[in-house]
């Protein structure tokens, strides 16, 4: 044969011919050793070709690309550092935002990393693994990227200094942690559907795009920078997510059922972790872009509502907690700011009241009822605090074995209780925040008996000691700067010295 | 705005994040590659044993029978990190690129007599399999290894594996003028030319592999330092003398890629080695019965491109290479 | 009918993607937030590349919409002409 005159191929054919024609059936080896992870979860695949690529990036243009993305965002990063950018944003408190982000999200982007890895190994088809591989890649750069960002604040600020560290330890982090672990421990086709598609493809932008939309109304030109740049990769997730989720509704009619159980579980253990999230929108950003709810109704129940009224085709349903999620809008920034604010003294980062501006703007976001309920609790740490009884709650609270949140959340109808519930398996008595996460629980409980929950430890002994400070010295939570109120920390004497220095230069 | 607030106000209160100041010993700044590796995995407090390995944490150090008293100390000497990975690859490709315009243009490819398209069919092509077990041993260690140190270069690793897949994908396409024809061919001798199933059946062994560490080794040392000198050094230059001097030339990146990557290779192996004497005995005998292998698997490659005498000089040639290599990472 | 909708960075490289994205799909309504804008458009949203080329007056290659891509919703399809997003019902 001879070189002839190519003939033109498109971007689906090439792309076709490059990945696809790579794999080939091993015969030295039995497929089943190469990919042991592929049949025990009881997912059935019956032509491993029909899965779709859900976009079609090859290795060049992929460096090409992301290249590009980190000229820009470094560039960025530099002159931030430069220019000490951390002095143009809109408050000093905004920082704080940050020190939850890098301290739950990040370790968070690193356990994606070495999950997508998996994968990338494991799932016997290769456009998934290619497609999962550099997933992979893109959530190692997201990790460095949030610390390559965060590491001029941490020059000057406190409570960013030891964030992989506390990842493995401090109380409210577990929840994270044990979030992913529970993603990385399970199968393959789990963990697509918990990370690929639940929290990728339902998730994500509320974490993303209002949170990074936030930062830019705050002056973070260095989180803004990070959080959209890493976004962009986050489309290509999102599809990868969905092409798998119909990949495999369409292979099997026995897979609905077990995916079902799967989007029930892990739309209810992401939504939890988007508490602190809400929080964080609602109570943290010196200026606010939109209250919690309606990021939720933008992103979960107009754009998961279109989501999921494609997937009825294959019998899928919404997850049967969204109605519950629903219900908590109003309340679950509060309430989990109320938590957080007394047990100021156990975190690694500082909270405070909100001022009276922001106060007006909650009771307009969130109506009477969000005034009836939790005005008078605001008024009544506003008055210890002006005699100087800052609260702090002593005690070590309970924890929910399954998202190992405290048991601060309320019942679904009834906003002045608590919700408890609690199973007992194997003569021991396990506790819930809901009943999302008692069913959770009731679906795999040799896997949550085992869980790490920090209340727990810290009893048995295993966290540096039984008093405060010996348990802040193992979570390394410098006392005095990374914990307690806004007011009155380093930080805050800091910032006012800037803002002293730019009145004097102005003046 | 920044001019406004003064020096003394904007006094630092540390340099590093904490964990990387304990290393250091010292609060000095860090470097990017410090700040994106050191300590970034997790390292305690698991939650859940995993469901497809009921007998190790999720991250767990025995996985492998090496032994560190710290996996942070398999530096990667490129200090890659996402960024200038990325950075260095796609300034690396746009050259790739500009060689595929110019060999086009030029008509560089059509001037590469018949016989000796096809030898090129029959030898570079089955290698984007060979690059595709490569990805996926990457990958698995990637999932698997134990510290960031050694799993982020592995994942770069793995995307670079892809990456010379693709290429000599690209290559095959243009050989058949962007038709399948010549992929088909060798995809054809990969799993049925019994001059190839000496290669084939050593990747799928490598693929069932267990320790990380012996995967690395067996990969990317043993395998690798005598795929790349056969391939990429005595079979290109062959291919120049028989007028398929373009195809050297459309494989420089390899040439390229191998000498950067050897050096990274070399650094962990020799560090790991160093560390204590059950891990040097231990990647001696891996190293013994991996590139034993590799030569064993190559050799009917290489006489059946260079010739029996030359084939079989050239093979020897590179084990001696490999094995001076060895040497010197205190394994040989 | 649902929506799909597509998020894109508000900088100076996004603006003439975001025109050929309103010319083309008339009955896509705009959010815009502090860095990013929302479009969304009744079942179908297209993209075409020559609308892109005409609107920024040089070649544009659709891969090249990773670089402006903030968010989506709905199924993809892309090719070397045109990228769509659309829902199925
Ligand atoms: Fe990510
Ligand atoms: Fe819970």
């Amino acid at each position: 044969m001879s070189v002839t005159a190519p003939k033109k191929l498109s971007l689906k054919e090439r792309y076709r011919i490059l990945t696809r024609g790579l794999d080939w059936t091993p015969t030295y080896q039995e497929p089943a050793k190469i990919f042991p992870h592929a049949e025990f979860e009881g997912i059935k695949i019956r032509d491993w070709d029909g899965f779709v690529d859900p976009f079609r990036l090859t290795m060049d243009s992929y460096w090409k690309y992301q290249a590009e993305k980190e000229r820009k965002l470094y560039a960025v990063l530099d002159s931030f550092q430069q220019n000490n950018g951390q002095t143009a944003i809109t408050d000093g408190r905004y920082v704080n935002v940050l020190k939850i982000f890098l301290t739950a999200i990040t370790p968070g982007e690193y356990q994606a990393h070495r999950g997508f890895a998996m994968l990338g190994r494991q799932v016997p088809n290769v456009g998934l693994r290619i497609a999962a591989q550099m997933q992979s890649l893109d959530e190692l750069r997201h990790a460095q990227t949030q610390i390559h960002s965060c590491s001029h604040y941490n020059k000057y600020f406190d409570g960013l200094h030891s964030f992989s560290y506390q990842h493995d330890r401090v109380w409210y982090l577990s929840v994270v942690k044990s979030f992913f672990d529970d993603a990385r421990t399970s199968g393959p086709f789990e963990f697509l559907i918990a990370i690929g598609f639940s929290f990728e493809y339902v998730l994500t932008n509320l974490l993303f795009v209002p949170f990074m939309s936030g930062a830019a109304y705050n002056g973070d030109l260095s989180t803004v920078t990070f959080g959209f740049s890493a976004q962009s990769d986050e489309s290509r997730h999102m599809t990868l997510g969905l092409e798998a989720i119909k990949f495999i509704l369409e292979q099997h009619e026995d897979n609905a059922a077990i995916v079902q159980k799967w989007i029930d579980k892990w739309f209810w253990r992401g939504y939890r972790i988007l508490a602190i999230l809400a929080m964080m929108m609602d109570y943290m950003l010196p200026k606010r872009i939109m209250p919690w709810k309606d990021a939720w109704d933008i992103y979960f129940n107009e754009a998961g509502g279109a989501l999921f009224g494609d997937l009825a085709r294959y019998g899928i349903k919404m997850p049967n907690t969204a109605e519950v999620a629903n219900k908590e809008a109003f309340r679950l920034s509060t309430e989990t700011m109320l938590t957080f604010y007394q047990m100021g003294h156990a975190s690694g980062f500082h909270s405070w009241l909100p001022s009276e501006d922001e106060l007006k703007w909650l009771a307009e976001a969130y109506g009477p009822e969000w005034e009836r309920l939790y005005l008078p609790r605001f008024k009544y740490f506003r008055e210890l605090e002006a005699k100087g009884e800052h609260y702090y709650n002593p005690s070590l609270p309970q924890l929910c074995q399954v998202c190992q949140i405290p048991m601060f959340f309320t019942e679904p109808d009834d906003p002045t209780k608590i919700c408890f519930r609690d199973t007992v398996y194997n003569g021991d008595r396990y506790h819930f925040c809901s009943d999302g996460c008692q069913h959770i629980f009731e679906g795999e409980p040799e896997k949550y008996v085992q869980a790490w929950l920090p209340v727990h430890q810290v009893m048995q002994g295993n966290c540096g000691g039984a008093t405060i400070d010996e348990i802040r010295k193992y979570w390394r939570v410098e006392d005095g700067e990374d914990n307690y109120d806004y007011v009155g920390s380093p930080d805050e004497t800091m910032w006012k010295s800037w803002q002293a220095d730019r009145l004097k230069v102005g003046s | 705005m920044h001019i406004d607030i003064k020096a003394a106000s904007l006094q630092q209160k540390r340099q590093a994040y904490k964990h990387l100041a304990k290393r250091f010993g010292e609060d000095r700044p860090a470097s990017r590659y410090e700040e994106g590796t050191l300590d970034l995995a997790p390292e305690a407090n698991f939650h859940y044993r995993p469901l497809w390995d009921a007998d190790h944490e999720l991250y767990d150090k025995t996985r492998s029978k090496i032994t560190m008293k710290d996996w942070y100390a398999l530096r990667d000497p490129r200090q890659f990190y996402y960024a200038n990975y990325n950075i260095t690859r796609a300034g690396q490709i746009e050259s790739v690129e500009h060689n595929f315009d110019m060999v086009e243009k030029r008509g560089m490819l059509t001037a590469i007599p018949a016989e000796w398209v096809e030898r090129i069919t029959f030898y570079l092509l089955p290698l984007r399999h060979y690059e595709w077990g490569a990805n996926m041993n990457n990958c698995q260690i990637t999932a698997l290894g134990h510290g960031t140190a050694l799993t982020a270069p592995t994942c770069f690793a793995m995307g670079d594996r892809l990456g010379i897949a693709q290429l000599i994908g690209r290559i095959g396409l243009a050989l058949a003028s962007n038709n399948e024809t010549a992929l088909n061919a060798a995809k054809d001798a990969w799993v049925n030319h019994p001059d190839w199933q000496g290669v084939r059946k050593m990747v799928e062994d490598s693929l069932v592999l267990e320790d990380p560490m012996e995967l690395f080794l067996a990969q990317n040392l043993a395998l690798d330092g005598i795929v790349y000198p056969l391939v990429y050094g005595a079979f290109s230059r062959e291919s120049d003398r028989r007028g398929g001097a373009a195809i050297s030339f459309l494989c420089s990146f390899m040439n390229e890629w191998y000498e950067e990557t050897g050096k990274w290779v070399d650094a962990v192996i020799k560090v790991a080695a160093a560390e204590n004497d059950e891990n040097k005995a231990l990647l001696k005998s891996w190293f013994a019965i991996w590139e034993a292998r590799a030569v064993a698997a190559f050799k009917p490659l290489s006489v059946a491109v260079l010739g029996a005498e030359a084939g079989a000089q050239a093979i020897a040639d590179v084990e001696a290479t490999l094995k001076a290599r060895a040497a010197k990472l205190g394994i040989a | 009918m649902s929506n799909v909708s597509i998020t894109l960075y508000n900088n100076d490289e996004s603006r003439g993607l975001i025109a050929a994205i309103l010319k083309d799909n008339p009955a896509s309504t705009t959010m815009r937030m502090p860095g990013v804008v929302k479009i969304d458009c009744p079942n179908k949203l297209t993209i075409l590349r020559e609308t892109v080329e005409n609107e920024l007056g040089r070649p544009w290659d659709v891969q090249q919409l990773h670089m402006s891509l903030v968010s989506l919703s709905g199924m993809v399809d892309e090719d070397d002409d045109y990228f769509t997003i659309a829902w199925n019902h």
